[in-house]
C-alpha cells in the first residue's frame, strides 16, 4: 500500500520522544469516541403540547439547566436529534408530529414525555386524541408521570443517553 | 346549592333594578326572567334573539358592550333539546347577565356577528360541539375538531369514544384513519360520595345496609 509505515524500532523511537516532549495520543474505536459525543449533544425539537411542556421549560431553566448536558431546543426538526413528545397528542396534531419526525436527520429519537404521550392516559377514552404517540412513530424513553417532574425528563434523557452509547451505530 | 358570594345590599338592588328594567324595555320577548345565586338571567324567545342584544348593547341602562363566551347545553330529555346560553358583561354598569334560548334540534338560530364581532369563532365552537346552526354568519364551519370530523362531540348521544381513531400506516407512510378499537373497555371510577343516599358500588351498599341494619 501506499502507507510508508516504519519498523518497530523506529516506532519505539517516536513513542519515547512524544512521551519525552509531554505530547501523547490515545486510541480508541472510533464508533465509541462518535456515541459520546451524539450522547453528549442532544438537541430536542421543541414539541411542547400541553402542562408536561412547562414541566419541560423547569428543566431548560436555571436549576436543572438541560444546557449541561447539551441538550439545547431547537426550533427547526432539520437540527435536532431527538423530539420530546410533551403533552397531549391529538387527532390533528398527530399528521404535523409525523411530519416533523419525518424531517429530522437519521439519526433521530423520540422521548415520550407524561401519561397522554405514552398511553393517552387520562385522554384515553376521548374521541380526538391518539391513544399514545407510538401509534405515530417509533419511541425511544417512555417517561411516566401527569406531568413528570423536570427531575424525570432529566433521568429519561440521561437514559437516552446511555441508549445511544450502546447501541448507536457509525454505519447502518 | 349553597352560594359563598355574598353581595352587598347595593349589588342586590343594582341586580333587581336590571331584571325591571328588562322587563320594561324586553317584556315582550322575555319568557322567565330569575336572580340565581345572585346572578341575573334571562329566557327570551328564540326568534328575537337580534332585537334582544341590540337593546342590550345600546340602551344606556344595560350597555352590555362585551359578550363573554357562548355556549350550550344538550338536554335530551326536553322538547327543546338545546339551551344556548350567552353570557354578558356591562363594564359601564358593573353587571353581568345571563341570556337563554331553548331551541330544537333543527332551529336556526341568528348569528351575532353583526352585533358583536367575537361571536363569529364563539359561535362556531358551538357549531363544531353541538351542530346548531347560526343564520347569517359568514364562515361557519368548525373551529376545533380534526379536519373531516364527523358528528357534533358534545351531544349526549355521541359516544365517548368517537368512532375514528388516527394511527400511522406502514403501507401507506402516512397518518390514516380506522375504526375505533379499544384495547381495554371503558372503566368508570366515579367514587359515589357518602353524602347521597343512592350508593351505586357494592362497597358501599354493604356498609350502607350494615349502618341501616344497626
Amino acid at each position: 500500500m501506499g502507507l510508508n509505515l516504519l519498523d518497530g524500532q523506529n516506532q519505539d523511537a517516536i513513542l519515547k520522544q512524544n512521551d519525552s516532549q509531554k505530547s501523547g495520543f490515545f486510541t480508541a474505536q472510533i464508533d465509541t469516541v462518535v456515541n459520546m459525543i451524539r450522547a453528549n449533544s442532544i438537541w430536542p425539537m421543541t414539541f411542547g403540547l400541553a402542562c408536561c411542556a412547562i414541566e419541560m421549560m423547569h428543566g431548560y431553566m436555571a436549576r436543572y439547566d438541560l444546557d449541561r448536558f447539551g441538550s439545547m431546543p431547537r426550533p427547526s426538526p432539520r437540527q435536532s436529534d431527538v423530539i420530546i413528545v410533551a403533552g397531549t397528542l391529538t387527532n390533528k396534531m398527530a399528521p404535523a408530529y409525523r411530519r416533523v419526525y419525518d424531517q429530522m436527520a437519521e439519526p433521530r429519537y423520540v422521548i415520550s414525555m407524561g401519561s397522554c404521550a405514552n398511553s393517552g392516559g387520562y385522554y384515553s377514552y376521548s374521541y380526538s386524541v391518539v391513544r399514545g404517540c407510538d401509534k405515530i412513530t417509533p419511541v425511544d424513553v417512555y417517561v411516566p408521570g401527569c406531568p413528570p417532574t423536570a427531575e424525570a425528563l432529566l433521568y429519561g434523557l440521561f437514559q437516552l443517553q446511555k441508549k445511544i452509547k450502546r447501541t448507536g451505530k457509525l454505519w447502518r | 346549592m349553597p352560594s359563598f358570594y355574598i353581595p352587598s345590599e347595593e349589588k342586590v338592588k343594582q341586580l333587581e333594578e336590571m331584571q325591571a328594567a328588562l322587563q320594561s324595555k324586553l317584556g315582550d320577548s322575555i319568557v322567565e326572567a330569575a336572580i340565581i345565586n345572585n346572578e341575573a338571567e334571562i329566557t327570551i324567545q328564540k326568534e328575537s334573539v337580534l332585537k334582544v342584544f341590540k337593546e342590550l348593547k345600546d340602551n344606556s341602562k344595560f350597555l352590555f358592550k362585551q359578550l363573554i363566551d357562548i355556549a350550550a347545553v344538550d338536554y335530551p330529555e326536553r322538547d327543546q333539546r338545546f339551551e344556548v346560553v350567552y353570557l354578558l358583561l356591562s363594564l359601564a354598569n358593573n353587571l353581568r347577565l345571563k341570556v337563554k334560548i331553548n331551541i330544537s334540534e333543527d332551529f336556526i338560530v341568528d348569528s351575532l356577528t353583526d352585533i358583536y364581532t367575537n361571536s363569529d369563532w364563539l359561535e362556531r365552537e358551538v357549531y363544531d360541539m353541538f351542530g346548531i346552526y347560526f343564520g347569517g354568519h359568514k364562515d361557519l364551519r368548525r373551529i376545533l375538531t380534526d379536519f373531516g370530523f364527523e358528528g357534533a362531540p358534545l351531544r349526549k348521544d355521541f359516544p365517548l369514544s368517537g368512532f375514528v381513531e388516527v394511527e400511522f400506516n406502514e403501507e401507506y407512510q402516512r397518518v390514516m384513519y380506522k375504526p375505533v378499537r379499544l384495547t381495554q373497555d371503558y372503566r368508570d371510577f366515579s367514587s359515589n360520595n357518602p353524602w347521597i343516599d343512592e350508593v351505586k358500588t357494592d362497597t358501599f351498599n354493604f356498609l350502607n345496609k350494615k349502618a341501616k341494619a344497626e
